[in-house]
């Protein structure tokens, strides 16, 4: 295999790897401050048991991400030379901003998070909670402006030639504010809290069925909850939203998503399907001309296909596209389907007696993670073959003197370490969620019940 | 390029990312430092203090290589390629070193059992000890330079990173690590740990005394370009004086048990050893080997004027903020560490 083959299929791995803990990360952090923040307006100690429970599984998610994280930013220099120093002058402010304004307040304040419990007030160490959680906040959007300037490069000009040629900024807030970036960072944030909600409700919802920790996991499940139907809603605008800028900005993702091959020609709308490149059509259940609808609100509007475009300038592997693309619609509509059931249940005052919708709640942690990587599996894949659109192509943009081998060398290397890191990061979780929130101190109370109903049976 | 007091903004960018790498070395020193003792500590409580007496930190610590790697990608990002890509394999050997640090210091207190308490133990320590020796390995191939072609891309061997030299300097950084460690230890334990602890620091202060003469010597005969500067300038004399001040000031202050000024001096010590290094290379930041009239320089390998400002305002406005977090949390932990349930 050649190097440019093997440096994308380790950048994809670890990557998409990586990309498994920051929404966590993002996500638990949001119902945390929930948590704590009722701790404070309340009283009521059941939301510090749970605060204290989640924040053991975010250090676990939370290492895991930074860990991880590090291993990207390397890799921009080792592997991908031609590419940093392209993308150096815009792509560094972003890393740096990200590095002293998200960085330095996440990992500053993690230590009181995680282990200043007994040493901070409960309201210093609320306001610890919100810094860390703020922290990757600002995290997600220096990383998506930068990769958002990647697909809608903007505020630049071109400097040099050929191995040497360079972006340099010329504006840096057309830079930062490129044509894509809201639209992606709200999509991305909301991905991430549905992940982190997602995970709460799952073992929450696990509990009940076990019949352990009742009281605190009814509460747990009603804060995740409403956080996850209002995303699951929300996503489905920012959603829309990142789809208008594509079908704008980058047209050759846009029919690659959908298959749509003719020149000049409405656009249909597939619910799912299989794309035949060679024969240039796709099989499959669509809405005609639903996707000229969604662009233009006109059914009949014509949208540029993919023969439209030089044949060395739009993705190769468009059914793979396609696929990830529909996977992403599919799971964001079962998740709004599953969130608005699930809160009609609540409103009846009957969620927790449905023993069905719980099994399912259980296992549906899986689907905003799916989601999240196959959403940038679409991004990415879809903007190929360039790195940074219309600018730079992939090819183009390897390190020259790093070898196959060198790289087949380290691809290995992640492949071990990821595998072993990821047997135990489940088995830890899994160890964590058997455990259970520590109770004891609500139980400070219950002595008093049990003597009263003691007195009672006597 | 645009100047502030005078000074152009690619200098000011070299002063910030040599300021983040020396606060790096400082502050992740000594919890590698740290690590790379974990297995001469026998007992199961020793070994829970030390790790948990840089368990709220080391995090941090760690975001000064991700700031400073990022700072170097921003202001010299063909000085982030080419180094990078140059050091392909000790970078991937890092990066996996890295990992099993951060994992063995999570995963270590989740179960009781001895085996695996042992096995983590072995790889934080292991791991600890290879990235002091690599991130040195890089520094020394940075001091004696690399072969470069015109267009500033490496031409060696990819295994000539481990030459002689390189392995002195990596070899001198774990010992540096090591007595800085034991210092931070020595801050924050009590008791018997606290006494073995000494012994440790006693044993560190030879070791880095030792290889640091061994690679200065060798310096000063083979490595004119390190040398020259501070020997043609007179006045710059002050600054390696400083330095051996601050080292010989170590065992003084280590005897009298004053641990805080002891680490107070290690700190210098690193951070002055690093002025010397950025005094002597620059305005060159590559020294190459190949052609001693190509290198790169802090000129050539600039981001943009208008880059530059951008992130020296961002520099300006976040170094505060980072310096306060910072001080909150030490403040917060400040003192012996006392185990508790939420501890490692």
């Amino acid at each position: 295999m050649d190097v440019e083959i093997l440096a994308r299929i380790q950048f994809a791995f670890t990557v998409a790897f990586h990309y498994i803990y920051p929404p966590l990360s993002i996500g638990l952090g949001l119902v945390m401050v929930f948590m704590e923040g009722q701790y404070l307006r309340t009283k009521d100690k059941t939301y510090e048991v749970l605060a204290k429970f989640w924040t053991k599984i975010f250090a676990l998610t939370f290492g895991i991400g930074v860990a991880t994280g590090i291993v990207m930013e390397f890799e921009f220099g080792t592997n991908w030379a031609t590419y940093s120093r392209f993308v150096g002058d815009i792509f560094g402010s972003a890393l740096a901003a990200e590095g002293i304004f998200a960085f330095a307040l996440e990992s500053g304040f993690l230590g009181v998070l995680l282990f200043g419990w007994n040493r901070v007030s409960s309201r210093v160490h609320f306001i610890s909670t919100v810094g860390v959680w703020l922290g990757s906040m600002f995290s997600a959007i220096w990383i998506v402006v930068a990769n958002s300037w990647q697909q809608t490069p903007a505020g630049y000009q071109i400097v040099g030639e050929g191995v040497n040629a360079r972006a340099e900024v010329t504006d840096f807030w057309a830079m930062v504010f490129n044509p894509s970036s809201v639209e992606r960072i709200l999509h991305v944030w909301i991905g991430a809290f549905l992940a982190g909600a997602f995970l709460i409700i799952s073992v929450h919802a696990y509990y009940l069925l076990k019949g352990r920790h009742v009281e605190l996991s009814k509460k747990a499940i009603k804060i995740a909850l409403g956080i996850a139907l209002i995303s699951s809603l929300a996503q489905l605008v920012t959603g829309h939203a990142s789809a208008e800028v594509v079908a704008e900005h980058q047209p050759a993702k846009l029919a690659a998503m959908e298959g749509h091959f003719e020149e000049n020609a409405p656009a249909d709308l597939y619910l799912f399907g299989w794309v035949d490149k060679e024969a240039k059509e796709v099989t499959g259940l669509a809405i005609p001309g639903g996707t000229s609808f969604l662009t233009h609100q006109d059914f009949n509007e014509p949208i540029r296909g993919l023969d439209s475009f030089p044949q060395d300038e739009i993705p190769t592997q468009i059914n793979a596209v396609f696929q990830f693309y529909h996977i992403m619609i599919a799971i964001g509509m079962g998740l709004i389907g599953l969130t608005i059931l699930a809160a009609f249940y609540w409103w009846k005052g009957t969620l927790f007696d449905q023993k069905w919708l719980l099994k399912i709640l259980v296992i549906s942690v899986l689907l905003p993670q799916i989601a999240n990587q196959v959403g940038w599996f679409t991004a990415e894949m879809g903007r190929q073959p360039w790195v940074v659109y219309g600018l730079l192509k992939t090819s183009n943009a390897l390190s020259e003197v790093v070898t196959a081998n060198q790289v087949l060398f380290s691809l290995i290397l992640f492949f071990v370490i990821y595998a072993l890191l990821f047997t135990l990061f489940i088995y830890l979780l899994n160890k964590k969620i058997k455990h259970g929130p520590d109770e004891s101190p609500l139980k400070d109370q219950r002595p008093r019940q049990r003597e009263v109903s003691n007195a009672f049976s006597n | 390029m645009g100047t502030f007091i005078g000074i152009e903004y690619s200098t000011w960018w070299f002063l910030i990312v040599g300021a983040l790498f020396s606060g790096y070395a400082i502050l992740d020193g000594f919890d590698l430092g740290a690590g790379a003792w974990h297995l001469f500590l026998k007992k199961e409580e020793s070994r829970r203090i030390a790790l948990n007496a840089i368990g709220p930190v080391w995090d941090g610590n760690e975001v000064w290589l991700v700031i400073g790697g990022g700072a170097l990608f921003a202001g010299f990002p063909v000085v982030y390629a080419n180094m990078f890509s140059a050091m392909y394999i000790p970078f991937m050997l890092f990066l996996a070193a890295l990992i099993f640090r951060a994992v063995a210091i999570e995963f270590r207190s989740k179960e009781e059992m001895a085996w695996w308490r042992t096995m983590w133990d072995v790889s934080y320590s292991v791991s600890s000890i290879l990235l002091a020796l690599l991130l040195g390995i890089v520094l020394g191939n940075i001091l004696i330079g690399i072969p470069l072609d015109e267009n500033k891309q490496f031409t060696g061997h990819w295994l000539s990173f481990l030459n002689p030299y390189a392995i002195m300097v990596g070899v001198t950084t774990l010992a540096a690590f090591m007595m800085h460690g034991a210092i931070y230890l020595g801050l924050k334990t009590k008791g018997k740990l606290y006494a073995q602890i000494y012994q440790f620091l006693k044993r560190a202060i030879i070791f880095f005394v030792v290889s640091f003469i061994i690679v200065t010597v060798y310096t000063l005969i083979y490595i004119p370009h390190l040398t020259d500067k501070i020997q043609n300038n007179r006045w710059m004399f002050v600054i390696p004086v400083i330095a051996f001040l601050a080292i010989a000031n170590i065992p003084r202050l280590a005897t009298k048990k004053k641990f805080l000024q002891a680490f107070l001096f290690s700190s210098l010590t690193l951070a002055m050893l690093l002025v010397i290094v950025a005094l002597e290379l620059y305005p060159t930041i590559i020294y190459n080997t190949a052609d001693p009239a190509h290198h790169i320089t802090v000129s050539n390998a600039a981001s943009s004027s208008k880059s530059l400002k951008i992130m020296l305002i961002m520099a300006a406005i976040g170094i505060p903020l980072i310096a306060t977090y910072t001080y909150f949390v030490y403040k917060t932990f400040w003192g012996k560490v006392e185990l508790d349930e939420h501890s490692y």
